[in-house]
């Protein structure tokens, strides 16, 4: 039976499957016929394997089938999968083939979600465009000359383009929420030490973690109650604090929102401002308060998240020197080695994190720079615990911009980097938020970004639900309207 | 300062870097068995080997046992301390970077006291926790990637195994002193049981810090660093070694220079392993994927109040029964020996008694045989067998060597059983002894007429003819006594 | 915002630090870009706020240790399948070299 998987939810494939309607055979071959028409185009994935996509599929028809059992998903190129090869979008994990599921993956695999394989990358994270992936970019579905954000904007191309119902990514300074915008997505970046890294691809240990990116609010929540564990495998890692709740529409009385007008200031574009102020009415028209919330610190979020985030990686990227896995260049000796390796190994960006981060890191600067640069998220942090004071959630645009053209920002790295400056203050204080669909600019989607305290998953699924009923969006580009 | 390195107006300035490896059931950062001696790369995993996505989780056995350890070294455990990484590239660092502490040791300072002759007292600046790096095999140029090269193999076991790391202030004044504190601390972290502190296995490893100073000299020299040897005996010939070196620099006008150092005991020679002036940019910083430990106070006073008797301690209740200072500093500092010497203590209820058994025969047959007091088939409980038979008179001391060996080679023999088929008890019968005396004495009457004529020695022969008569098994005192009473009648 | 020019000298040593084998016109792109992003970042050099203490973790919770609880490891088959130049038992690698 043909299934028309554009707009299809994740909730949506599940009642389809628990209803008899279609297998999960037919609904895993459904995506990979959708894939094999438009990814040619988008490259979204960097790997599919159809015959372990449909064996997958069809141990799911055979087991007892419940739940999310048999509903397909895509994965981040971050996320280790045993047996099936790991980049991280790097030219220097060509080939790698990981021996353990990262933490997410397993339990993907016991919520019975079938892979359709994994997504395209900024280079080990590190990127706002997937421009930096050594694979080629990814064009965003919404507009194929633009890019779709990142560095998950992979993942989120594969769901707007109904090549996947959804999608795990990652997020450090903005990656899963940025790109979600950017294609018209909700994105989720959990509590710090909500959700397992083990398995994950590091890039800034204590700046990351995994989350969803859907086409609903309700769909958000489903994956999330999914990968919201600790395993024991990870330190920083405690879980959720309460269960994650699917939440049903709801009005906004008695909800106080904070909005930090100073920090709009530091330029939106037009139709994305407009897009943002709406937003603020539908939610007085929803009963909720408005009140203005000053962050004076998080102006130096930009500052301090490239000193520490470039610092921890650098170091988290030490370990790809070519003996135990990966590109190795030979030499004569293993210094040689190492240096060759590294340098046809890596990108253009990762090369100028590790320096950055290497140098922050270095004897005479480590105080200056990287302790300073803690000193900040600390403020940051004090901030947001100051504004949480006072309100339930507080509102940002999620990106500054609609998504560019693709090649527009690859000559300026500070250009590329002030796509986060709304998002990455966000890790540095180690809160969640979600980012909805909030409107077209000029064709192009853009993205409401509900901030809240720790571990207030629920409260900004519900709120975000709330806007989602309003805005009736419909995630799917009118351009790939027609099924192929 | 007596036990000092004294020569020419300089005197030495030695501190010590020891590396203990903790013996737990698994690795320090994840759950690989921590085994020596396995075959290589059978106890790793995608944390150890540092793939993508690893995440280090800190064993918190390996904590418990560093805290004991730094109780008993007197050092103050601080509330918190927190993992660093140290960043060097290297193949046997398979993150490129060891997680250890830096600024935030679980241990902070405290101070070890070694008593006996030449009593003396080491500050120990800090102990603590890391991983140990993966071992390298410098293979042989075959059949790699690159035909001929010789280039290292490497092994992943020991990798991520935890580590202790104990460093010293430089109060050390002479090679001496220097094994003298290990062999102490060695004793006290074994009686501990954290680890075997086994130096040819490694789990035991010590580098030295060393430099040399006029006497009364308030400053430091430039010190070097001697790594590496895996022997007391290593160490104290190194360092010496490494004394003389620096002084017959300075001596001629010339500059130590800050180096590495490795000592070659097969020919006394030291060789520069690298300068210490490419000193590295480790790039400490706090460890992101691990939360700061904490101790709880009260949790650290059970700790303290549960050690075993220390080594030091033992020493001091060992003069105090009455035995030897260097009888008891090797009882000790030489824990399976101390642990035989106690159980065999309290079986024969005299410590002097068990003390001159452990060191004489047991000795000598722990050195003969190469073994370890713990692993001898003479357990206490057998020798605790002879020495009951001994001190009631039932054999005499030839007869209890041969009643000793005779352990030794059948496991399954007791003390009395072998006295008994061997017919080794001692006479010790007054007639039976009586006629024995009169048959030697009749047999040699020039030697009767020599004693009574006043040469008295002739007695030890005539004590040695009864003694071959009664085929070894007479006391000789008692036949002495018998002797004498006959001849004086 | 202070000055911040890093000489080709530095960016040498930098990427020795992290044995990135640069060419030299990498040398020179990558001098230029870091002076730029670190003068940038350089604001954070002056701000006032050395009593603040700084978060080296987000949301840090109590006992994070683990039981001292050993599992077997993988087969070595499987730790030496990636290696880019295993022997039956290791990894092997070229000399150290000087």
């Amino acid at each position: 039976m043909a299934i028309d998987v554009i707009g299809l939810t994740a909730e949506r494939a599940a009642a389809l499957l628990r209803g008899r309607e279609c297998t999960a055979e037919e609904l895993a071959q459904a995506y990979l016929d959708r894939i094999a028409a438009v990814d040619g185009e988008i490259h979204s994935y960097l790997h599919v394997d159809p015959e372990r996509t449909l064996a997958a599929a069809r141990a799911q028809d055979a087991g007892s089938g419940e739940g999310l059992a048999g509903v397909p998903i895509a994965y981040k190129d971050l996320l280790s999968t045993r047996g099936v090869p790991t980049t991280a979008g790097s030219r220097i994990l060509e080939g790698f083939v990981p021996i353990e599921d990262a933490d997410v993956v397993r339990w993907g695999d016991e919520a019975g979600l079938v892979s359709l394989g994994k997504t395209n990358l900024d280079e080990f994270a590190m990127g706002s465009s997937t421009e930096h992936s050594a694979y080629g970019p990814t064009r965003n579905p919404w507009d194929t000359a633009r890019v779709p954000g990142g560095s998950s904007g992979g993942s989120a191309a594969v769901v707007a383009a109904g090549c996947a119902p959804w999608a795990l990514g990652t997020d450090t300074g903005g990656s899963i929420r940025q790109p979600a915008a950017f294609c018209g997505l909700v994105g989720l970046m959990p509590t710090y030490g909500s959700v397992s890294r083990f398995g994950v691809v590091a890039f800034a240990c204590s700046l990351e973690q995994v989350g969803p990116m859907t086409l609903t609010v309700r769909d958000a929540a489903l994956l999330q109650q999914v990968i919201a564990r600790d395993s024991g495998r990870d330190a920083t890692c405690t879980g959720p604090r309460e269960p994650i709740a699917v939440p049903e529409p709801s009005r906004l009385d008695g909800v106080t929102f904070g909005v930090p007008r100073a920090e709009l200031e530091a330029g939106v574009e037009e139709g994305v401002r407009a897009r943002f102020d709406e937003s603020l009415a539908i939610a007085e028209s929803l009963g909720a308060r408005l009140v203005d919330v000053e962050l004076p610190y998080a102006r130096h979020g930009l500052a301090a998240y490239y000193v520490i985030a470039p610092a921890e990686a650098s170091a988290n990227l030490s370990r790809f020197d070519g003996v135990r896995y990966g590109l190795r260049v030979d030499a004569p000796d293993v210094r040689a080695m190492y240096e060759a390796t590294r340098d046809a190994g890596f990108g253009a960006e990762a090369k100028r994190r590790i320096m950055i981060g290497t140098y922050a890191l270095s004897a005479g600067y480590h105080d200056a720079y990287y302790v300073q640069a803690q000193r900040v998220r600390t403020l940051i942090r004090r901030d947001f615990d100051a504004a949480f004071a006072g309100v339930d959630a507080i509102l940002l645009p999620t990106a500054p911009t609609v998504a560019f053209p693709i090649g527009a920002r690859l000559d300026d790295p500070l250009a590329m980097y002030a796509n986060d400056i709304f998002t990455l203050p966000v890790n540095l204080a180690g809160i969640p938020a979600l980012s909805v669909p909030n409107g077209l600019s000029e064709g192009l989607p853009t993205g409401l970004q509900i901030i809240g305290p720790a571990h207030a998953e629920n409260l900004l699924l519900r709120l975000g639900a709330a806007f989602e009923a309003e805005h009736a969006f419909d995630p799917v580009p009118p351009a790939l309207r027609s099924a192929s | 300062m007596s036990g000092a390195w004294q020569r020419d107006g300089y005197e030495a300035v030695i501190g010590l870097e020891i590396h203990v490896q903790l013996d737990t059931a698994s690795k320090m950062f994840c759950a690989c068995p921590n085994r020596y001696g396995d075959e290589p790369n059978t106890n790793v995993c995608m944390v150890c080997l540092a793939h993508p996505g690893a995440l280090p989780v800190a064993n918190a056995e390996a904590v418990r046992q560093s805290a004991r350890v730094g109780l008993a070294l007197g050092c103050r455990i601080p509330d918190t301390s927190e993992f660093s990484r140290k960043q060097y590239f290297y193949p046997d660092s398979p993150k490129a970077y060891q997680i250890s502490q830096y600024d935030q040791p679980l241990c902070a300072e405290g101070s070890f006291h070694v008593p006996g002759e030449g009593a003396f007292t080491v500050g120990i600046t800090r102990a603590h926790l890391e991983e140990d790096a993966a071992k390298m095999i410098h293979a042989g140029g075959d059949a790699g990637r690159i035909q001929g090269s010789a280039g290292s193999v490497v092994d992943f076991n020991r990798a991520g195994t935890p580590l202790l790391e104990i460093v010293t202030e430089p109060d050390l004044r002479s090679p001496e002193q220097a094994r003298r504190f290990l062999t102490l601390l060695r004793a006290t972290v074994v009686a501990i049981g954290a680890s075997d502190c086994d130096m040819e296995k490694g789990s035991l490893r010590a580098d030295a810090n060393v430099s040399i100073r006029p006497i009364g000299s308030e400053g430091y020299g430039t010190k070097t660093e001697l790594k590496n040897m895996n022997s007391f005996r290593f160490l104290e010939r190194g360092i010496e070694a490494e004394l003389e070196r620096q002084l017959g620099l300075v001596l001629a006008g010339e500059e130590v220079r800050q180096e590495t150092l490795h000592f070659d005991p097969a020919t006394g020679g030291l060789t520069s392993l690298r300068s210490k002036e490419e000193a590295h940019d480790y790039r400490y910083f706090p460890e992101p994927d691990l939360l700061p430990v904490t101790q709880d106070p009260d949790a650290l006073a059970a700790l303290a109040g549960q050690l075993p008797e220390l080594p030091v301690a033992r020493f001091a209740r060992l003069t105090g029964t009455g035995l030897p200072e260097s009888t008891a500093l090797l009882l000790a500092t030489e824990p399976e020996l101390a642990a035989y010497f106690d159980d065999l203590a309290a079986r024969v209820g005299d410590p002097k008694v068990a003390a001159n058994w452990v060191m004489g025969e047991l000795q000598a047959h722990l050195n003969a045989t190469g073994i370890a007091a713990d692993a001898s088939p003479v357990t206490p409980e057998r020798l605790a067998g002879l020495v009951a038979l001994v001190v009631e008179g039932a054999i005499n001391q030839t007869s209890a060597k041969e009643v000793f060996q005779a352990l030794v080679e059948d496991p399954t023999a007791t003390a009395a059983g072998v006295v008994e088929a061997r017919g080794l008890a001692q006479m010790g019968d007054a007639d039976e002894l009586g006629a024995i005396v009169d048959g030697v004495l009749a047999a040699h009457p020039d030697e009767v007429a020599a004693f009574k004529g006043g040469r008295e020695q002739v007695i030890g022969f005539l004590v040695g003819q009864c003694m071959k008569a009664s085929g070894g098994r007479a006391d000789a005192k008692a036949l002495q006594a018998l002797l004498r009473e006959r001849l004086s009648a | 915002m202070s000055d911040v020019e890093l000489t080709p000298d530095e960016v040498r040593h930098v990427a020795a630090l992290a044995r990135l084998g640069l060419a030299d016109a990498e040398v020179e792109r990558l001098g230029r870009e870091l002076t730029s992003i670190l003068g940038h970042v350089n604001t954070i050099a002056q701000l006032p706020i050395a009593d603040v203490p700084p978060t080296k973790h987000a949301n840090p919770h109590g006992d994070a240790l683990r039981p001292d609880e050993a599992r077997p490891g993988a087969a070595r088959a499987e730790a030496l399948a990636n290696a880019p130049d295993p022997t039956a038992e290791g990894f092997r690698v070229p000399p150290i070299g000087a």
